[in-house]
């Protein structure tokens, strides 16, 4: 019993990472038909920067004041919004139209970021400091469960609300959703929706950025793969849930998380393939996706 | 391209000083490698645009079928103790089903569908290679090819000029199926599926049939160019496995200029001897004493690389060869 716990609430912890990733990449492709693959070296700039403003303040010591944590993790937020924004205005907005080139231009800034990382900070992982009490376990029905594991899954949730917030309650969330439906239509309502791409591009930096910190301490340190390995398994999740839909990213990130777990702990090794033979199954039931719209 | 040819075929007889451009001699075992790889990766990045730039089809998993061609030699010849024709036949075989299997499935989704779908497959390609259930790939380490049982001439770093003739006939056969068949009706029909899959539909073809036609051919002749990088490096390692591996394709297609008769050969070879020498002249003295600002990015050959793809999409989309070629028709 106490495994199953420990497994559920891991796996539920490792969906939350992968939802933070996902949710930017779901918002961007269901706005504009990008696949960014820049968002794995958002989330890896993220998770440096915070590194670098967590090594500062702890001045050598491996834990941090709660304070202080959560400078790490505003650093990382505003990291990945600022090239996310820098992105989208100066490599994605020449190439309007070009929807291959600007999959591929994304393409390109991964191997400069990626290469820059190593470049600056070396190949090595960099432990990643955080607070006392996250190393810590919590006692739950008789399982011992990490607190980085709480602090994932409150993350991915008080993110997943505040976009629902975001795209239900407000003027842009409302361009943002009408542009999802149809963005001809938008445009010729008059909105300048070309304001809206570089919103989501800035928001979905900033929620790469903040999963770049968490995948630190999920981890416990950073290293220059980090962006790419989460990449590859936030596209699964996104096309699992269907291009476009928060929602449908939360739901199949659960889920890949929970399988994964489950799947690596009863046959050590099966749990990358699990996921990877789900997505085949739900492309070929259901090739939009689980809570994708039909376009 | 003829005199291009036999100026290639003559190399390894040609003893030139090379002032630093390769790491010896024209001739030397070390330069012979770096060109043969060269020659391997274009002819690799031209089966990838056979895909890509032909038929339009973005398949991030390229790089499986090219990883399955190296693995099933190396495991035939090492693991097996398979003779070296013995071993080409298996991976023959492989090289044939293993993309008729895994294309008849991916082929039943398209655009970006099918990119994830060939992501997928090569995901847990890399996996199986990376966790070894079956003590064959060597795991994580990868796996070095015994040459025991492999035909004397290919042995040592003296016939090293062997393996150069063996990438370059590779490169030359496989550049001459792709240049013939993308001539021929069916590559006509591939270069109309990219344009409009459905008016080809329209017309009475079966555009599935033909796309895995174009897919099946293209991964058996990568695969082959897996077998030619193995005898030219020595064995195998789970990089080229990878997906990232697979986008290294793309930033050579791209690079070069996809659906061009050049673009991909002249992307491979260009991105392969930057990737390879960069790092060798960010050794070098005259680099050292460049302020760590400049310094630092530019010993990445990723970074170099990285940079110029992004100003090869940004301003000239047609690729390298473009720039060589007058502006004649304009496509998107």
């Amino acid at each position: 019993m106490s495994t199953i716990v420990l497994l559920a609430i891991t796996g539920i912890g490792l969906g939350g990472l992968y939802f933070l990733v996902a949710a930017g990449l779901a918002l961007i492709f269901g706005l504009m038909r990008v696949l960014n693959f820049a968002h794995g070296a958002f989330l890896l700039l993220g998770g440096y920067f915070a590194w670098l403003v967590g090594a500062y303040l702890a001045g050598g010591a491996a834990t941090v004041s709660n304070l202080q944590f959560l400078a790490m993790l505003f650093v990382a937020t505003l990291t990945g919004a600022v090239i996310g924004t820098l992105t989208e205005l100066v490599l994605i907005r020449p190439l309007y139209r070009r929807e291959i080139a600007q999959v591929l231009v994304t393409v390109g800034l991964t191997l400069v970021i990626g290469a820059l990382v190593i470049g600056v900070w070396g190949a090595d992982p960099k432990t990643f400091p955080v607070p006392a009490w996250v190393h810590r376990t919590t006692h739950v029905l008789g399982a011992n469960v990490p607190n980085s594991r709480f602090l994932l899954i409150g993350a991915a949730l008080a993110v997943l609300g505040a976009l629902q917030l975001f795209l239900r309650r407000t003027r842009y969330g409302l361009i943002v959703r009408a542009g999802v439906e149809n963005r001809t239509m938008v445009t010729a309502m008059g909105i300048d929706v070309r304001r809206a791409f570089t919103l989501v591009f800035a928001l979905g930096g900033a929620v790469a950025g903040l999963g770049g910190a968490l995948a630190g301490v999920n981890f416990g340190a950073v290293s220059p793969g980090l962006g790419t390995a989460l990449l590859i398994d936030a596209f699964i999740v996104v096309v699992i849930g269907g291009l476009g839909s928060i929602t449908g990213a939360a739901l199949a990130a659960l889920a890949v998380g929970l399988l994964q777990q489950f799947a690596n702990y009863y046959i050590v090794g099966v749990g990358d393939l699990s996921i990877v033979l789900l997505l085949v199954l739900v492309l070929l039931v259901r090739p939009r996706g689980v809570l994708g719209s039909a376009t | 391209m003829l005199i291009v040819a036999i100026a290639l075929v003559v190399v390894p007889f040609i003893d030139l000083p090379t002032a630093g451009i390769l790491p010896d001699r024209l001739n030397a075992p070390g330069s012979l490698q770096l060109l043969g790889l060269c020659l391997v990766f274009g002819a690799l990045a031209m089966t990838y645009d056979l895909l890509f730039g032909f038929t339009g089809l973005l398949s991030f998993g390229h790089a499986l079928f090219f990883a399955a061609g190296a693995y099933t030699f190396v495991i035939a010849v090492t693991v097996l103790r398979l003779s070296g024709p013995a071993a080409l036949g298996i991976t023959v075989a492989v090289a044939l089903l293993l993309p008729l299997a895994i294309g008849a499935v991916s082929l039943r989704t398209s655009g970006i569908a099918f990119a994830m779908v060939t992501l997928a497959f090569a995901q847990a390609g890399a996996v199986i290679v990376g966790q070894d259930p079956w003590h064959a790939t060597g795991g994580e380490l990868g796996l070095g090819m015994s040459y025991e049982k492999l035909p004397q001439f290919l042995v040592g770093v003296v016939n090293t000029r062997y393996l150069y003739w063996i990438s370059l006939a590779l490169l030359i056969m496989v550049a001459g199926i792709i240049w013939w068949i993308s001539g021929s009706v069916t590559g006509r029909v591939w270069q109309a599926i990219r344009e409009n899959e459905r008016r080809v539909q329209i017309l009475g073809l079966r555009p599935y049939t033909f796309k895995l036609l174009a897919f099946v051919s293209a991964s058996f002749l990568a695969a082959m160019c897996g077998v030619a990088f193995v005898l030219l490096v020595g064995g195998v390692n789970p990089s080229i496995v990878s997906a990232e591996f697979t986008l290294t394709l793309l930033v050579m297609v791209v690079l070069g200029g996809a659906g061009t008769r050049w673009g991909a050969l002249v992307g491979g070879i260009v991105y392969t001897f930057l990737d390879q020498r960069l790092v060798a002249m960010a050794g070098s003295q005259a680099f050292a004493s460049l302020p760590a600002p400049l310094r630092v990015p530019l010993s990445q050959p990723l970074f170099i690389l990285g940079v110029i793809f992004i100003l090869v999409i940004l301003f000239r989309p047609a690729g390298i060869v473009s720039l060589f070629s007058p502006p004649a028709r304009r496509r998107e």
